[in-house]
């Protein structure tokens, strides 16, 4: 079946993925994982500062899988959880002088809470409706991070300055360097509990609320703990991301977390592949690199040449770096048949 | 034990003779991203996002380095002018100053623009002592030598033009009763810090109002409302365009008529004064540095013909109104300047040193009297302007130039 009678034949928005194929297999994980640790080695520090970019806008586009591809809602409300984990980690660096790895947890936690409280009105609303009040908290955020009664803490519209950590232990790596690691072994960690998350208990109950909500009722699911869990671990882990974001860039101001950022945390899932979690580091990749590339063809019209380039993937492999990795699986089998 | 005091003697001889011909055979020096013939500077700009329409600023001086090179360069090296998008996103201005510095190796960051973006790279470009030259904003914070020794500003801080304001109410309305309009952020509160200080021990009894508006309002029509009935005789609107312009027209609505002085920031014609209706802005005030490129009374001006020159033939087809092109031709002319200054030393801490001294330069597209200044504690280069009023469909210029520098904090 080619990929457009696959689109045709599509009916539900979001694609049952079955769970075995939301991971990579234990060979390619490896691969990918020794290439990640070994890379930093070889680059200058600003490469580093990229991966770790990578690996952070990577842990927000895990959060919006889950929940999208896995329990099936929308949010164009991302960059509101990572602004308040960005917030959370640098008042708490900043004011109260936390170690930086402390704050995370924090920031993590409070996320969580806001996510699963923001899912509890937003049960009554589905599909558009729902990706539209999650919009509406994006475009609400950056101006409540400026209101005057916040502004001792968050430094109203100029923001808070965040000291970056040096490597502890006196560990002979640059921050650029010591940050990636740190980064990593915190993103593993969270991909490794979202992958179990998904093959757990919960992981099957998001899943057949996002095939058919009514036979999930029928078989017992509760609909709406679910639901609203969904939205908590999600914003709990773009939290996370939100407050790793704020190290690296050592900056936190309203400006950086505006509507543009949800969406491009909504593009990376759709690149990547909704569902499929490793698609998430493919996603991430695309958009922090396709516009550099975009303004590097042309300056002035940076902005069409990102959408061309857009199209031109969705137009070409609709399901993403998923379907990608799907024919390259396939042409490796054929090649090792022959 | 020959040989070494064979070079010892050259040493000391070749020492002296440097020592007594520095200008003549001064010694090149240079650090990463200056050679013998080339300069790269680094610079980011919003070419895409909400403000995008200040990409402009950077695409002028991407042409006006374009014409120093044609022209031969600067003593004889040319200028490579290498510029990203930050999108006026604060991380991703990180990530396009990294790129610049650790990638491209630039020699200095020129120019970068937006408040927030420049804040976010502030810290990390003073530890890596790298210049933050002539940063594209009014915020008063870039004038911190002491603190931010690599840091600089260009323009007129929001702060000195608001004292500037106060010292001319002072002056033509001692008894003045004042409201302030201003915006709720750090470009609002930085006039409304400027206004107080102008006004000095005055400030309590003159400003009789305060009253903030958010950007996110869609009218500000109940504002105008509550500060009539206030009744003020002056109106100081430290607005941006769009809230600016319906300042404007609401009051002539209402039947007021208070002085109104405006911020320079929203005197374009096209897109403040046009929409606000030229009959309810006439005999508003407002303060200017720069010469309006479609005010027909600089057709003749010697600055005014290069400037045309320069955008007829290097941005063809662009829209000469828009103020931006103006602003990118002045920055990149004081930049050439400094590098024209620093000679063959081309060394970071030479640069800033250069852009430290300035002795009233004047670019093309400044007011004729306003002149760029600078020193070891004044990282201030812009800080006169000239009250204008206007009339008719333009601004005409009035009184001397007023200098209202703002000591660094």
């Amino acid at each position: 079946m080619s990929a457009a009678e696959e689109v045709v034949t599509e009916g539900q928005a979001v694609e049952a993925v079955p769970k075995r194929a939301m991971t990579l297999g234990y060979g390619t994980s490896l691969v990918v994982l020794v290439a990640l640790i070994i890379t930093p080695l070889l680059v200058k520090n600003f490469i580093i500062f990229q991966m770790t970019m990578l690996l952070i806008y990577g842990l927000a586009v895990l959060a919006l899988n889950i929940l999208t591809g896995g329990s099936g809602q929308f949010s164009l409300g991302q960059s509101a959880f990572y602004a308040v984990g960005a917030y959370t980690s640098a008042i708490l660096m900043e004011h109260a002088n936390m170690n930086y790895a402390l704050t995370l947890p924090i920031a993590g936690i409070i996320c969580f809470g806001f996510g699963y409280l923001f899912g509890k009105p937003a049960l009554r609303l589905s599909g558009v409706y729902l990706a539209l009040a999650t919009f509406a908290l994006a475009t609400a955020m950056p101006q409540l991070l400026k209101l005057g009664f916040f502004e001792h803490w968050t430094g109203g519209v100029q923001g808070l300055v965040v000291t970056k950590p040096d490597a502890p232990f006196g560990l002979p790596m640059s921050q650029d360097m010591w940050l990636y690691y740190f980064t990593l072994v915190i993103t593993i960690g969270i991909y490794l509990a979202s992958v179990n998350l998904l093959r757990s208990r919960s992981g099957r109950a998001f899943m057949a609320i996002r095939d058919n909500e009514i036979a999930a009722s029928a078989m017992g699911v509760d609909v709406a703990l679910y639901k609203t869990l969904a939205f908590g671990v999600s914003a709990g882990i773009t939290g996370v991301a939100g407050g790793l974001g704020a190290i690296a860039v050592q900056f936190v101001a309203p400006d950086g977390y505006t509507i543009t950022l949800a969406i491009s945390l909504f593009l990376g899932m759709v690149v990547g592949g909704v569902g499929w979690l490793p698609g998430s580091i493919v996603g991430s990749a695309f958009i922090i690199f396709v516009p550099n590339i975009a303004e590097g063809i042309s300056k002035g019209l940076s902005g069409a040449v990102f959408g061309v380039l857009l199209f031109l993937v969705i137009f070409l492999v609709p399901h993403g770096a998923r379907q990608v990795a799907i024919v390259a699986t396939q042409l490796f089998g054929k090649l090792k048949k022959n | 034990m020959l040989s070494t005091l064979r070079i010892a003697a050259a040493a000391a001889a070749v020492t002296a003779f440097a020592a007594t011909s520095t200008t003549a055979f001064a010694q090149k020096k240079y650090d990463t991203g200056a050679t013998d013939t080339e300069i790269k500077v680094g610079n980011i700009m919003p070419y895409s996002g909400p403000a995008s329409a200040y990409g402009v600023i950077g695409k002028t001086e991407e042409a006006y380095f374009k014409m120093i090179n044609d022209q031969g360069g600067i003593n004889g090296r040319k200028v490579n002018f290498v510029s990203y998008d930050d999108a006026y996103s604060p991380p991703k201005a990180v990530e396009q100053v990294r790129k610049l510095v650790e990638s491209d190796e630039v020699l200095f960051v020129f120019n970068p623009l937006g408040t927030p973006s420049n804040t976010a790279i502030q810290k990390y470009l003073n530890a890596k002592k790298i210049p933050q030259l002539f940063v594209a904003t009014g915020a008063t914070k870039w004038n911190d030598p002491k603190n931010f020794p690599w840091t600089m500003g260009w323009q007129p801080s929001y702060q000195s033009e608001a004292q500037i304001y106060a010292k001319w109410l002072m002056k033509e309305k001692p008894d003045a009763k004042v409201a302030v309009l201003y915006q709720n952020d750090d470009f609002g509160k930085d006039y409304l810090k400027g206004t107080k200080d102008g006004l000095g021990a005055k400030a309590a009894s003159t400003i009789i109002m305060e009253e903030s508006y958010e950007v996110s309002e869609p009218s500000i029509d109940g504002h105008i409302v509550k500060i009539k009935a206030a009744n003020p005789d002056v109106l100081l609107i430290y607005a941006t365009p769009k809230f600016a312009a319906q300042t404007i027209k609401k009051t002539a609505e209402l039947g007021w008529k208070p002085l109104q002085i405006l911020t320079n920031v929203s005197i374009s014609v096209g897109s403040v004064m046009r929409p606000a209706g030229f009959e309810n802005a006439q005999g508003v005030l407002s303060a200017a540095y720069a010469k309006d490129s479609s005010d027909p009374q600089w057709a003749n001006d010697p600055g005014m013909k290069k400037w045309n020159e320069f955008v007829d033939k290097y941005m063809p087809g662009a829209d000469k109104t828009d103020t931006s092109i103006v602003y990118g031709y002045g920055a990149a002319q004081t930049l050439a300047k400094v590098l024209q200054m620093s000679g063959d030393d081309l060394t970071r801490a030479n640069v800033m040193k250069q852009a430290a001294s300035l002795k009233d330069f004047a670019p093309d597209t400044v007011l004729p009297g306003v002149k760029l200044n600078t020193s070891a504690t004044d990282f201030a280069p812009l800080a006169q302007l000239q009250m204008q009023r206007f009339k008719g469909e333009k601004w005409e210029l009035f009184g001397d130039i007023i200098s209202g520098d703002v000591a660094s904090e």
